[in-house]
């Protein structure tokens, strides 16, 4: 079993849910990643999903476009966050998954081999690649998997029964289940079929089922939690990072934490 | 693309470009689309009613001209052009744009969403939203939106909305990626009418089938009055779809040579073009791979262009596929050489082209100028100049000489 799979099971037996956040590598520097992943280790997240900044970022709202600005205005690349990753891999506890999540444009300009090898480089267990769908990803998987890296699917409202069932047998580490039709950003609340789709996924799912999109509060980070193994959290935590706000960071960490029992 | 092959059946492939690189929220649109787009296209009362559309809205067919004088100045090869500039609307657009309205009424879909760049494809989907009755949502960079403004009143008249794109360059590109993102959060009940031969399969497919009238077209009226086919076809590359229009008729009559021109913006060495595959690299872009202008770390980089329509830094996977296997060849024309099209046109022949199509016209002024007079070569008018007419006075400095 992948890292990222283990260490969010062991997560779930103890009783609680998975929390990954968000970040985007150099919003503040590529010098904050660092202290950034240290942070969020302490904190505790169950891993760590750390986004590449690009210039046509499709699949994403505002705050994390604004923040890719601001990283690509800082020079970021993914072969320095990759370089800058594996600087201070030894401080990232072994259980702590990082993952990277990349439009799929610079991990081709990078070279497919030479990418999959600097990611064991850096220690890196499973990547994330937004305009990637299930179609496509055949050749890519397989070297993943080789390497022991996962390659987490998303699945999205807008999949029927039978492609569910075709993502959830070939995602590896865990599904990204997005909540919402539409782009990352803060979302005020969820579609009231959302429950139904995530238990019926997580029903098929031989993998854990994560939720992500939209999930900014720890009502929402709790509400989610319940049909699923956990949640991401993104526009949130780039927002909070960006506004110095660790202590709304920790808040969200600690509501995967709690009353998770009381609910089921 | 051997990467990018796997297990999994790949879709929309012209060699080893084109494929389907988006949101897994999109997914099911594509294989809806694609399952509409087959079965429509079986269906003749689906053909006819385009026709009907096509003949008596649009105006089509469109002439074959013969451009004496242009022909006589250059002292080469008889030119023809496929006046596609006197369409409904002003240009090939159109063609694609109703095919498209129609399509998505099929789905049930009466909502519409697009990305325009000189806004001829953006007046077109307005135009054909108006005709049929469907709400309009039209994306369009704030260069752009400078460049073309008579163009965006008229989308306004049309009763589209129409939204500036303030990031990246406010180019094509960037409106393309602000459509996405409104498909990607309305596709349940959006149609999103792609304006170029570009995006995720089966977008290049449709879009190319609803040009394909152009060259069809085209390949009977020079049999009619040549009694032959061409020698050389040429269209100006955008995304690629008056071109792959044109072209995808004469594929397989090898002896007919293909030409695309590219936009070499300042000059290919200035590295401010929108010449994809002159200055290219594979790539994956809005749901394609293609040749796209890119650094070294796989970050797309900017197009540059006189002309709005042209300034994208791809060119559809077809296109990609017809340079990789020889078929066709792709040569640039910088904004200088654009602008000399478009007064020889005016002058030799009482025609201002677009900005677009003077690419063409001066690259075949050239290509003519080197071959035989018994020979043949037609040009796609892609569309009229009127559009383009308040940018070429600021670039020729206020006057005409
Ligand atoms: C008149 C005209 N010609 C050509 C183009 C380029 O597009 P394509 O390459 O898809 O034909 C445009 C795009 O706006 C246009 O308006």
């Amino acid at each position: 079993m992948n890292q990222v799979e283990k260490s969010i099971r062991s997560c779930v037996e103890q009783g609680r849910k998975a929390f990954v956040p968000y970040i985007m590598a150099g919003d503040g520097g590529l010098g904050s990643l660092r202290d950034k992943v240290l942070f969020l280790q302490d904190a505790g997240a169950t891993a760590i999903e750390i986004g590449i900044p690009f210039s046509d970022p499709v699949a994403d709202g505002e705050t994390i476009q604004q923040a890719g600005e601001r990283a690509l205005a800082e020079g970021v690349t993914l072969r320095a966050v990759l370089q800058s990753l594996q600087s201070f891999k030894k401080e990232v506890k072994p259980e702590m998954p990082l993952l990277i999540m990349s439009y799929l444009n610079p991990i081709l300009a990078y070279g497919m081999d030479a990418f999959v090898q600097s990611l064991r480089e850096s220690g890196v267990s499973g990547l994330i690649i937004p305009d990637l769908p299930l179609e496509e990803s055949g050749h890519i998987k397989e070297l993943l998997t080789e390497n022991g890296i996962a390659l987490i699917q998303l699945v999205s409202l807008t999949s029927d029964q039978k492609r569910m069932a075709a993502i959830a047998e070939q995602s590896t580490g865990f599904i990204y289940a997005v909540t919402v039709n539409g782009i990352t950003g803060a979302r005020e609340g969820f579609n009231e079929s959302l429950a139904t789709h995530l238990q019926s996924l997580k029903s098929i799912s031989p993998v854990p089922v994560l939720a992500g999109f939209g999930i900014s509060t720890p009502a929402h980070v709790e509400q989610l939690s319940i049909h699923t193994d956990g949640v991401i959290v993104g526009s949130a935590i780039v927002d909070a990072f960006d506004n110095g706000d660790t202590a709304r960071i920790s808040q969200l960490i600690e509501a995967s934490k709690t009353k998770m029992r009381a609910a089921h | 693309m051997e990467q990018m092959s796997g297990s999994v059946k790949q879709k929309g492939r012209y060699g080893k470009f084109g494929g389907q690189y988006v949101p897994e929220t999109l997914m099911s649109a594509l294989i809806e689309l694609e399952a509409a787009y087959d079965d429509a296209s079986q269906d003749p009362t689906f053909t006819e009613e385009l026709d009907y559309y096509l003949r008596d809205f649009v105006g089509r067919e469109t002439p074959l001209y013969f451009a004496e004088r242009l022909t006589k100045k250059i002292g080469g090869a008889k030119i023809y052009l496929k006046r596609e500039d006197l369409n409904h609307t002003g240009a090939h657009k159109i063609n694609n744009s109703i095919g498209q309205a129609l399509l998505a009424m099929r789905m049930g879909k009466r909502k519409i969403v697009a990305e325009t760049g000189a806004g001829q494809h953006g007046v077109a989907t307005a135009t054909a939203c108006a005709l049929f009755g469907l709400d309009c949502i039209i994306f369009m960079g704030k260069e752009d939106v400078r460049r073309q403004e008579l163009n965006v009143f008229r989308m306004e008249l049309l009763g589209a909305k129409v939204v500036p794109v303030e990031k990246g360059s406010g180019t094509l590109k960037d409106a393309v990626n602000e459509a996405l993102r409104y498909w990607v959060a309305h596709v349940e009940d959006t149609h999103y009418i792609l304006g170029s031969a570009l995006g995720p399969h089966p977008f290049p497919r449709i879009v190319r089938d609803f040009q394909r009238v152009i060259g069809v077209e085209t390949r009977r009226q020079i049999l009619e009055k040549e009694g032959r086919l061409p020698d050389a076809v040429v269209a100006c590359i955008g995304g690629g779809s008056n071109a792959i229009g044109m072209f995808h008729p004469f594929v397989k009559d090898e002896k007919v040579a293909l030409y695309g021109v590219e936009a070499a913006g300042s000059g290919i060495g200035t590295g401010l073009h929108a010449a994809a595959i002159a200055g290219g690299k594979e790539g994956v872009l809005h749901g394609a791979y293609m040749y796209i202008l890119q650094d070294e770390d796989g970050f797309i980089q900017e197009a540059h262009s006189i002309s709005a329509g042209l300034d994208y830094p791809a060119v559809g996977p077809e296109h990609c596929h017809l340079y990789d296997i020889g078929r066709a060849v792709y040569t640039s024309v910088t904004d200088e050489g654009a602008l000399a099209g478009l007064r020889l046109l005016s002058e030799t022949e009482g025609i201002i082209p677009a900005l677009e199509s003077a690419h063409a016209i001066q690259y075949v002024a050239e290509l003519a100028k080197g071959m035989r007079p018994d020979e043949v070569v037609v040009v796609c008018l892609s569309g009229r100049g009127d559009k383009d007419v308040q940018t070429v006075r600021d670039a020729l400095g206020g006057g005409t000489r």
